[in-house]
C-alpha cells in the first residue's frame, strides 16, 4: 500500500510539469489554432531563467583576507557576493532562495519572449497548413536550444533548492502509515503544489475575468467575436504570452529536480505533445488530467516489480498509452467534438 | 497540372544519372569530391526520395522515418554477421525489414491523419529508439552499437564460397569488389539512380495520381466511395522500404549500427532535406539531401582561424566582431545554422529550392515576352 502511494507521489511532480506544458500547448492550439513545437523550448528557457537569476544574484567581488591563509600559506581570496555585502543576511537568504526568486524574473522575460514570438513569427502562420506550423516551430526550437547551448554550455547546470525545502518529508505519517515508510523529497511536494496553483490560476483567469471570457468566446467562435467589435488578435497575443509564462514557470521550478540542459526543450516537447493528444486536442481539463495521469503511470512502470514482468516497459509506456488511446478514443480522453478531428 | 511527356522524363532521368555518375568530377571544385561524402549524398538522397513519396504525394507528415532507417541498418549488420559479407542479401533483408516495420507502424498510424499521424509516428519511432537502447540490447548491442566481430559465423561465405577472412575484420564486398572508396560510391549511385527511376514511375502512375488526390481532398475521395487507406498505406510502406534501403546502405559502407540513427532528430533531418529541396518534386529531395550534407560537412569543419582568414579584408575591430558572430553558426554551432535554415525555408520558400528555381525561371520568361506570362501561371508540381 505504501509502495503504491510512493509511486503515485513520485509521478506527481513529473506529471505537474507535463500538465503545465500541455496546458500551454492546448491554450495556444485552442485560441490561435497553431501547433507549437517550440513550446518545450519555452519550458527550457524558463529553466535557464533560474540559472541566470542564480548567476546574477551571486555576482561577487574578490577581497584578500589577510587573517586567513590557504594551504600554500598565501592570503586567502574571499569572494563576497554584492548582495551579501549590501544587505547582509537578507542578501544571503535571497541567494538561498534563488529558484523561487527566479519566478519574479521569469514572468516578465517569458511574457516578452512569448509575445515577441507570436508577433514576430507565429502570426504569419495562422493560415498556413499545420505541417508548415510544425516545421517552422520545430526549427525555432532547434534555434533556441542551440542559442542556450552557446551561452550556457552543453552540460547540465545543477540548481539547489532552498535549504529548508531540501530534505525529505515523511508523507506517510499524515495518512496514518508508519513513520519513515513513505519518504518524499520536500521540493517535489512543493513543485506539485506549485503546479496546482498555476493551473488553478490559469483556469480562474479564463473562467472569472472578462478577458478570459472573451478568450473563451474566441476559442469557440473567433469570427463572431470579431464581428462584435473585439480585437481578438490582440487578446490572443496576450494569451500566447501567458502560455509562455506558464511553460516558463514550470521550467523554473523544475530545475532543482533535474539539472537543466539545452536538450530539455526537445525532450519535454515530445512527451507533452503526447500528453496533449492523450488528453484531447483543445481540452484544457484533458491536458491537465492526462499530464498527471501519464506522470503517475510512468512512475508505476519504473517500479522494479513491474519491470521484472515487462522488461523495458518504463521506456515506452507513455508512447504505448498514446497509441492505445488514439486508436480506441481518437478524440483523446476529453477531446471536444470538431477540434482537429481529421 | 500538366504531365510531362515520356521523352522529357527520359531526358530528366538521363541527366540525373549523368550528374550522379559524374559526381566526383562535378563536386571536386567544391571540395566535396571524395567518396565518403559522396556516399552520404547518395544514401540520404535515397532516404529523402522515399520520404517524399509519402510526404510529397500524400501530405502525411511522418516524424518517425528514422525508425525504418535504424531497422534497416541493424538488419544489414546482422546479415553481414550471419550470412555473408556480400551487400546484396544484406540490402534485400534491410528493405524487407524496413517494409515490415512500415507496414506495422503504418497500419496503426494511418487510422489518424494530420497532426495525430505525426504524433503517432513519432511515438512509434521513440518507442523503437528506447527499446533499441534498453531491452533489445541482445539484438542491438545497446549504447555500444552493433558491430562486426571476428567470430561471426557468416554461414554462406564459409559454407558455400569457402571464404576465410582469417584474422582481419572483413569489409563488405560485392563479388570481390571492396565496398570502400569510389567503388562504394558507384554502388550507392547505381542504387540512387534506380530509386529515382522507381520514384519517377510512381509519380507518373495512376497510383501516384491517387496519392495526390489523397493529399488534395481526402474527404472527397471517401465520398466517391473509395477507400483511401490502402493507397496511403502502400505509400507509407514504399517510403519505409526506401528508408530501410538507405539504412542498409549505411551499414554496407560502414558496418556498424547504433540506436541514435533512430532518434527523432534524425527523422527531423529527412523532413528538412525534403522541404529544403522541394516537397512533391522529383529532384528536390536529392538536392536537399545533398545540400544539407554538404553544408554540414563544410560548416562543421570551420574554425576560428579559417574565419579569421575569411574576414581578413575587414579592419581589425570589425574582423573580430564578424568572426565572433559567424562563429556562432559554424563548427559546433552547425545545428544553429540548420535550425535557422529550417525556419527561413519554411517561412519564405515553402516550396523549397525547386520552387525558387521555378520562380527565377518564371521571372526570366516574363521578361522575354508576353506569351511567357500567360503560360507561366501554372505552378510546377
Amino acid at each position: 500500500m505504501d509502495a503504491i502511494l510512493l509511486q503515485i507521489l513520485n509521478g506527481l511532480d513529473k506529471g505537474g510539469a507535463y500538465a503545465l506544458i500541455a496546458l500551454g500547448l492546448t491554450i495556444i492550439f485552442g485560441t490561435l489554432g497553431v501547433v507549437n513545437f517550440a513550446h518545450g523550448a519555452l519550458f527550457m528557457l524558463g529553466a535557464f531563467c533560474a540559472v541566470t537569476t542564480k548567476t546574477l544574484l551571486t555576482l561577487s567581488f574578490t577581497t584578500i583576507d589577510d587573517t586567513q591563509k590557504d594551504f600554500l600559506g598565501n592570503p586567502l581570496e574571499v569572494e563576497t557576493p554584492y548582495l551579501v555585502h549590501w544587505f547582509g543576511d537578507f542578501g544571503s537568504s535571497m541567494i538561498e532562495f534563488s529558484v523561487p526568486v527566479a519566478i519574479l524574473m521569469a514572468i516578465p522575460v517569458m511574457l516578452f519572449v512569448g509575445i515577441a514570438m507570436e508577433r514576430g513569427l507565429i502570426r504569419y502562420f495562422y493560415k498556413r497548413p499545420h505541417a508548415e506550423q510544425i516545421l517552422v516551430t520545430f526549427g525555432l526550437a532547434i534555434v533556441l536550444g542551440e542559442i542556450v547551448k552557446k551561452f550556457y554550455g552543453a552540460n547540465p547546470i545543477p540548481q539547489a533548492a532552498p535549504e529548508m525545502l531540501r530534505g525529505m518529508t515523511d508523507f506517510g505519517v499524515l495518512l496514518g502509515f508508519d513513520p519513515g515508510s513513505v519518504p518524499y523529497p520536500t521540493w517535489r511536494l512543493v513543485y506539485f503544489l506549485f503546479s496546482l496553483m498555476v493551473i488553478g490560476a490559469v483556469f480562474a483567469f479564463l473562467q472569472f475575468t472578462t478577458f478570459g471570457m472573451v478568450v473563451r468566446a474566441g476559442m469557440a467562435d473567433r469570427e463572431t467575436v470579431g464581428l462584435l467589435g473585439i480585437d481578438i488578435d490582440k487578446r490572443f497575443t496576450t494569451v500566447f504570452g501567458i502560455a509562455a509564462v506558464v511553460a516558463g514557470l514550470a521550467g523554473v521550478m523544475y530545475t532543482p529536480i533535474q539539472p537543466p540542459d539545452y536538450h530539455w526543450g526537445l525532450d519535454f516537447l515530445v512527451l507533452s505533445f503526447v500528453v496533449v493528444v492523450v488528453g484531447g486536442m483543445g481540452s484544457l481539463g484533458g491536458a491537465v488530467a492526462a499530464g498527471f495521469l501519464l506522470g503517475i503511470v510512468q512512475s508505476f512502470a519504473s517500479m522494479n516489480e513491474v519491470k521484472a514482468i515487462f522488461p523495458g516497459i518504463d521506456q515506452i509506456i507513455i508512447y504505448l498509452i498514446a497509441v492505445i488511446i488514439l486508436l480506441v478514443r481518437p478524440r483523446g480522453l476529453m477531446g471536444r467534438k470538431g477540434v482537429m478531428e481529421t | 497540372m500538366n504531365t510531362p511527356s515520356k521523352t522529357s522524363d527520359m531526358i530528366l532521368l538521363v541527366c540525373f544519372a549523368a550528374a550522379v555518375l559524374a559526381g566526383p568530377i562535378i563536386m571536386a571544385p567544391f571540395g566535396a569530391g571524395y567518396p565518403d561524402l559522396l556516399q552520404k549524398f547518395a544514401i540520404f538522397g535515397i532516404f529523402a526520395i522515399g520520404f517524399n513519396i509519402l510526404f510529397g504525394l500524400t501530405g502525411y507528415l511522418s516524424f518517425g522515418h528514422a525508425a525504418f532507417l535504424g531497422a534497416g541498418s541493424y538488419t544489414a549488420v546482422w546479415a553481414f554477421k550471419l550470412f555473408s559479407m556480400n551487400p546484396i542479401p544484406a540490402l534485400i533483408l534491410a528493405v524487407v525489414m524496413g517494409g515490415v516495420f512500415a507496414l506495422i507502424i503504418g497500419f496503426v498510424s494511418l487510422r489518424r491523419s494530420g497532426i495525430y499521424f505525426s504524433i503517432l509516428t513519432l511515438a512509434f519511432a521513440q518507442m523503437s529508439y528506447n527499446l533499441a537502447y534498453s531491452v533489445l540490447t541482445p539484438i542491438t548491442n545497446g549504447e555500444t552499437g552493433l558491430q562486426l566481430v571476428q567470430s561471426d559465423p557468416r554461414w554462406i561465405d564459409t559454407a558455400i564460397f569457402g571464404i576465410d577472412y582469417g584474422s582481419v575484420l572483413p569489409s563488405s564486398s560485392l563479388f570481390g569488389i571492396d565496398m570502400t572508396g569510389f567503388h562504394g560510391f558507384y554502388f550507392c549511385a547505381a542504387i540512387l539512380i534506380l530509386c529515382f527511376y522507381v520514384s519517377m514511375r510512381i509519380f507518373r502512375s495512376p497510383f501516384g495520381m491517387m496519392l495526390r488526390a489523397v493529399k488534395t481532398n481526402q474527404n472527397r475521395m471517401n465520398y466517391t466511395g473509395l477507400n483511401t487507406r490502402p493507397y496511403a498505406l502502400a505509400a507509407f510502406v514504399i517510403s519505409g522500404m526506401y528508408a530501410g534501403l538507405a539504412g542498409g546502405l549505411m551499414a554496407v559502407m560502414d558496418p556498424l549500427a547504433g540506436a541514435e540513427r533512430m532518434q527523432w532528430t534524425a527523422s527531423g533531418e529527412v523532413v528538412l532535406m525534403t522541404i529544403l529541396g522541394g516537397t512533391g518534386t522529383l529532384l528536390g529531395p536529392v538536392i536537399g539531401a545533398g545540400a544539407i550534407k554538404y553544408f554540414e560537412n563544410i560548416f562543421s569543419a570551420f574554425n576560428e582561424n579559417i574565419l579569421m582568414g575569411f574576414f581578413s579584408f575587414l579592419p581589425e575591430g570589425l574582423q573580430h566582431a564578424a568572426v565572433s558572430v559567424a562563429g556562432l553558426f559554424v563548427g559546433e554551432g552547425w545545428h544553429l545554422t540548420l535550425g535557422v535554415l529550417f525556419m527561413v525555408i519554411v517561412i519564405f520558400l515553402p516550396g523549397g529550392l525547386m520552387e525558387g528555381v521555378a520562380r527565377i525561371g518564371r521571372l526570366f520568361k516574363r521578361k522575354s515576352g508576353d506569351d511567357g506570362a500567360k503560360t507561366a501561371t501554372v505552378p510546377a508540381e
